[in-house]
């Protein structure tokens, strides 16, 4: 089974993308799966399923995406190899700009949004850093300039991605993304495999339920901004 | 330049001597959240003194970022060479909605005008769409596209990155904040164009040539009209950008001076293909292609008795606008105003 984590900041069109390049593989739907990893709700199960692809969403909740992701995803591929799929498909929202959920060997696939603004992609950081492919979403709505500037921008942070334009709506760019995730690599397990970047440092009292403001109540990882008057 | 070279660069050079020929890598460590690096050092000396917790954060650590960093000039150092060169665009016929083939084949040269006709729904934008993505009878039409007359590998496909092809259309806005100036400029800094000044005040006056009102450099990009904005993308795909093919879907409507603005793209040796409906557009191009149910049914010539035409198409046009002009202004038209 071929593994592809997509991921990206929410609303970028993750979903639209990832329904567009199953439409341009050349693979039956019923032999693709997804999993959504997404935080408090999720409007997209529907649009997975009314194209007869199964998918299963799990929602963080109150824990950290990141840190959910990399605890559930050996499970998921489970799930996918059981299910006999060619293909699995992850799906999770980047909500930090940090969460980068992409493991060693696995196919990443960032999507933003050209909406976003040409200076988005130096800000995500490791989730766009450490893609192999970024793919840009809504460029068919901004200029060519600015199409060429992101792109430069994204270029700038990774400079080894691939990126690649592909409108949501109408598909344009989807073939050439397909052909790519054609690509990702087989696995039947991804047992002692390893997550490209660290996830979010956060064992602190505020993890375990505390509300109080105050040193006093801060234990654990703390970090400290520093406050300097003239 | 090879890569080894810059690789001797960053071990030897101070960084403010790299930064003098490769302004481009101030972005690199502002990217790192790095703002106070020492840029009298070599980068490895220089990154010693850089708070290991930034670095940290960034899930980096000192040899990390000098490969990146060398990277980073490889993939920068020499932008301006990658541009696209290309002479001729082949279009080899696959089949209509249908499943009829279309016409055979058709070929395209640099400097060259093509139009693209057909009702609402014919496949105007597959076609414009097959050529972006450089197709090879792997899209629902069936068409392949050639490249100066040979097949294109996936690779080269892939390498070309959304740079062979630049697009225009009436759904496109500016979305940045900036003024025509800075947005220029901005443009110029990620091309590296060696004339940048130049360049934009090249690109600024081709804009206020193609457009009826008039805007200044100082004007934000957000703010201004329609036309405006169309005649300002217009004029900075031809003067900035290096994509050698223009896709430009349907710009009738936008009030800019459009055979001028075609003529401009297509002097800049690009190849122009223009989905319209607008007789005065369609018989300024060299050919036009005539779609019918997903198909290219035929390629027309523009004949010298339609050329001819288009001097009274014109004249059509401009009584036209004046009706418009008109009718904002708050006046009354009588029929005097259509006489010309």
């Amino acid at each position: 089974m071929k593994l592809i984590t997509f991921s990206g900041p929410p609303s970028s069109g993750k979903t639209s993308v990832i329904l567009q390049s199953i439409d341009a593989l050349e693979v039956p739907v019923t032999e693709i799966g997804v999993v959504k990893f997404d935080c408090l709700t999720s409007f997209d199960q529907g649009r997975y399923q009314s194209k007869g692809v199964k998918v299963v969403t799990g929602f963080s909740g109150k824990l950290c995406p990141d840190h959910f992701f990399v605890s559930n995803i050996e499970a998921a591929v489970e799930w996918g190899v059981k299910s006999g799929f060619k293909i699995l498909i992850t799906e999770s929202a980047g909500l930090c700009n940090r969460c980068s959920p992409y493991i060693q060997g696995i196919l990443s696939v960032c999507v933003i949004d050209n909406l976003a603004g040409v200076n988005t992609p130096r800000k995500i950081g490791p989730m766009l850093k450490m893609a192999d492919i970024v793919v840009v979403t809504r460029g068919d709505v901004v200029s060519q300039a600015e199409r060429e500037v992101f792109a430069f921008n994204i270029r700038q942070v990774n400079t080894g991605a691939r990126i690649i334009f592909v409108n949501g709506i109408t598909g344009q760019g989807a073939l050439l993304l397909a052909k790519n995730l054609w690509h990702a690599k087989e696995v039947d397990g991804l047992h002692e495999q390893r997550l490209r970047f660290t996830t979010p440092a956060a064992v602190c009292s505020y993890c375990t339920g505390e509300m109080r403001i105050g040193s006093e109540y801060q234990l654990g990882t703390m970090k400290k901004m520093e406050f300097k008057t003239d | 330049m090879s890569r080894r070279n810059f690789l001797e660069i960053a071990v030897s050079q101070p960084l403010s001597q790299i930064r003098a020929e490769f302004p481009v890598c101030e972005d690199f460590f502002l990217n790192l959240r790095i703002e106070n690096i020492d840029w009298s050092l070599t980068l490895l000396n220089a990154l010693d003194k850089v708070d290991k917790e930034v670095i940290n954060e960034f899930g980096l650590d000192r040899e990390m970022i000098f490969r990146e960093f060398v990277a980073f000039l490889d993939a920068f150092g020499h932008v301006s060479a990658t541009a696209a060169e290309i002479k001729s665009l082949t279009v080899i016929g696959g089949h209509d909605k249908s499943g009829n083939a279309e016409i055979d084949s058709f070929c395209v040269a640099v400097g060259e005008i093509i139009c693209i006709v057909g009702p609402t729904g014919a496949g105007k934008s597959r076609l414009l769409g097959d050529i972006e993505c450089l197709a090879d009878g792997d899209t629902p039409t069936g068409r392949r596209i050639l490249i100066d007359g040979e097949m294109v590998s996936d690779q080269r496909r892939f390498d070309m990155e959304g740079k062979l092809v630049a697009q225009l259309s009436q759904n496109m806005n500016f979305v940045m904040d900036l003024t025509v100036e800075e947005f220029l400029r901005m443009h110029a800094g990620s091309r590296f164009i060696d004339d940048a000044e130049d360049s934009i005040k090249r690109c600024f006056e081709c804009a206020n040539q193609l457009t009826g009102e008039k805007f200044m450099m100082d004007t934000r990009v957000t703010q201004l009209s329609g036309g405006q904005s169309r005649a300002l993308m217009i004029a900075d795909t031809a003067c900035m950008s290096s994509s050698p093919i223009v896709l430009i879907d349907e710009i009738e409507n936008a009030g800019i001076d459009r055979r001028q603005a075609i003529r401009l793209l297509a002097r800049k040796e690009k190849i122009v293909f223009v989905s319209t409906h607008d007789p005065l557009l369609a018989l300024s191009g060299d050919r036009r292609i005539v779609i019918k149910n997903g198909g290219v049914v035929s390629v027309i010539e523009t004949s010298e008795s339609e050329k001819r035409c288009l001097d009274e198409i014109e004249k059509l046009d401009t009584t036209l606008f004046r009706l418009r002009s008109c009718l904002r202004n708050g006046g009354i038209i009588d029929m005097d105003m259509l006489k010309g």
